[in-house]
């Protein structure tokens, strides 16, 4: 066999050195991790590119985006004006920033014998996370919920013991919807939580949650959905009570003026029927690919901008059967027109 | 091998590879020490040593930390936990060495034992699911409507009834302990000679006195040993106190509210502590919660040195 299988061995490295498939890096965000699993795994199937994604959580992917280790990095809050200016400054080109699915928080409960979902506005769930409302027989959480019957029973409020961006949704809602929140608390991935018990992940709050007669608590809408988890509805800015659902959290993002860059924070949304606890999640990108040393040549950057174009619209249908919201059309319309500006060294990548 | 590596070298190779492997462990300790120290300097610089650990403060927000809450939840914990384990653990010892009969000994040590090997994650499943809705049926919500008719000024000290708070992890920590306090005490009333028993039966002794007065003095550093084992144990424990705490970093305590251990705190914040200092003052809590072992290692072994002196002597 000596030397011919040595000349098929040089043959099939040749051939692995010649074809080699693209191989893209990303790290970031977990909340859409599932999710990213799919559209990356049938993308490979679809193309032959294969996205290698660490879910190594927002902070992390922004720190690898800086390091220039990675072809994208994934997060679930925009990079602040402070973030864009040193990038800018560091790297001569800008970050732009694709929307890729929507998330909502929802407000979870455990409330024996109350079956209809509670309704809830900004003002009494501040009063509740701030341990002002301590009853759930409260004049202000009777107020808004006249047909249901509300026991006496002493509220628990269960938040998350970890830095989670899902608490960092939830208490810039407080923030924007409550000064007394804003001016205690404010808001940010861990917080000094004035009342409740902490509970470690999702799981760790729903647990607390299902344990505990009385409780409220915050969860990812999809991690209440999957569980099968009451929660209830929350006013929103326009003085409707919005359920979160798929719909209500895509509504959110139907904004009359969508911003150029997609930087929006989306809770206490002006949107009609949005639902008001509802937040973006992007992939971060170099507007001109060959200033990321992670970027190696120009199909690497052909192919990135590929996959992205193809995760704002074919991967969409992707999204809802993972309880992720779509992109509503206005948001894909901007992103369309940001995916165009994307170049290597000048030259456009897209079409 | 020829017979004169042997003998030329045999012994100064064992010694070498004794010498580096023993300093290996000291040198990583000392690593880590060195590393700790450096992550929370910027801690240290902002606050100021002192200031940082009597500080009630923990807030990312604002971006103000301080140790006091959890280092406070440790120490109470621990040496509650402690306190609750000693006895049972001592007791469990005796009654296998002095007590049980023969076929009995081997699986009740070995039950006791294998308390130990249990996963700390399985301890805050079986807290959560089965202690938790216990305590807060039988204990917190009969004592708290008592206190409330009764002794209202009890109230405010006792906190919310809900199961999950400083009790409950206090009452997993210590049967997470009991077998490490209770096979080093076994151990060490094992080795008490037989000689002594059978002098005090000769003296007319019943078996309480036997096990008072000989049994338990002679075995007594073993014994604290134990306790000491027990209580480090007690003081790093991570998973089990996290899940069952309820997590809240601010004071006041109360005896069925949620609190926060150093260990809680850090696996709760590390991972996405985005701030420079905030990841320094999580630093910063470890190298408090290093400084604490050593502590209390330090006096244990201080103790233990007194009490063996105590027995030469006699």
């Amino acid at each position: 066999m000596g030397k011919r299988f040595f000349l098929l061995l040089g043959l099939a490295l040749l051939g692995t050195a010649v074809a080699r498939p693209v191989q893209l890096n990303g790290a970031g965000a977990t909340f859409p991790y599932p999710l990213y699993a799919k559209y990356f795994s049938v993308y490979h199937r679809l193309t032959g590119v294969r996205v290698n994604y660490q879910s190594i959580g927002s902070g992390g992917g922004v720190r690898q985006l800086f390091a220039q280790t990675v072809h994208f990095g994934a997060s679930d809050a925009p990079l602040s004006d402070a973030k864009v200016a040193e990038f800018q400054k560091k790297f001569g080109t800008d970050p732009v920033h694709i929307p890729t699915a929507l998330g909502a928080v929802a407000v979870i409960y455990n409330l024996p014998g109350v079956k209809a979902p509670i309704r809830f506005s900004g003002k009494v769930l501040s009063g509740i996370f701030l341990g002002r409302i301590r009853t759930w027989n409260d004049p202000q959480i009777a107020k808004l919920n006249p047909d249901l019957k509300l026991p006496p029973l002493p509220i628990t409020v269960v938040h998350r013991s970890d830095g989670s961006g899902t608490t960092y949704i939830f208490t810039e809602y407080l923030s924007k919807v409550s000064p007394a929140w804003k001016e205690k608390v404010g808001f940010g991935k861990s917080v000094a939580w004035p009342a409740g018990l902490g509970g470690k992940g999702n799981e760790g709050v729903a647990g607390l949650v299902r344990q505990t007669p009385g409780a409220v608590g915050y969860a990812e809408l999809i991690y209440a959905l999957q569980n099968k988890i009451p929660f209830g509805a929350v006013k929103n800015r326009a003085g409707r009570f919005v359920t979160p659902s798929l719909e209500s959290v895509k509504a959110a993002a139907v904004l009359e003026a969508f911003p150029a860059d997609t930087r929006v924070s989306l809770t206490d949304t002006p949107a009609p029927e949005g639902y008001p606890i509802t937040s973006m999640t992007w992939i971060l990108v170099y507007r001109d690919m060959k200033a990321n040393r992670a970027v190696r040549n120009r199909a690497e950057a052909e192919a990135l901008a590929k996959l992205l174009w193809w995760v704002v619209h074919d991967g969409q249908q992707y999204n809802e059967p993972l309880h992720y919201a779509r992109l509503p059309g206005v948001a894909v319309q901007v992103t369309e027109r940001n995916l165009r500006t994307l170049t290597y060294g000048g030259a456009p990548l897209l079409r | 091998m020829p017979e004169w590596i042997y003998r030329r070298l045999g012994d100064r190779l064992f010694a070498t590879l004794v010498a580096v492997l023993g300093l290996g462990v000291v040198g990583a300790a000392l690593l880590i020490t060195v590393v700790l120290y450096q992550g929370s300097a910027e801690a240290f610089r902002t606050f100021g040593f002192f200031g940082f650990l009597t500080s009630s403060v923990w807030d990312a927000v604002r971006g103000v930390f301080g140790a006091w809450p959890p280092l406070l939840g440790t120490l109470i914990t621990a040496s509650l936990a402690l306190l609750l384990a000693f006895f049972p653990a001592l007791a469990a010892a005796i009654f296998v060495v002095e007590m049980a009969p023969r076929w009995l000994r081997e699986p009740v040590a070995y039950l006791v034992d294998l308390l130990a090997a249990l996963p700390s994650v399985v301890y805050g499943l079986w807290g959560i699911f089965v202690l938790v809705p216990l305590v807060r049926a039988h204990l917190e919500l009969p004592l708290f409507t008592w206190a409330a008719a009764r002794a209202p000024l009890l109230v405010p000290l006792l906190g919310p009834p809900t199961g999950i708070g400083l009790l409950s992890a206090t009452l997993v920590l210590a049967l997470m302990i009991v077998p490490y306090a209770s096979s080093l005490a076994r151990d060490a009333l094992a080795l008490v000679p037989q000689s002594q028993r059978e002098a005090m039966f000769a003296l007319g002794a019943t078996r309480w006195e036997v096990v008072r007065r000989v049994v338990i003095p002679y075995a007594r550093a073993g014994i604290f040993s134990g306790v000491v084992l027990a209580l480090a144990r007690a003081l790093g424990e991570t998973m089990a106190v996290t899940m069952l705490i309820g997590n809240a970093v601010n004071l006041p305590y109360t005896v069925f509210g949620p609190a926060a251990t150093m260990a809680s705190l850090i696996a709760n914040e590390f991972t996405e502590a985005d701030t420079d200092l905030h990841l320094s003052a999580l630093v910063a809590v470890g190298f408090v919660l290093l400084l604490l072992s050593l502590l209390t290692n330090l006096a244990a072994t201080w103790v233990l040195h007194r009490l063996s002196r105590k027995e030469v002597r006699r």
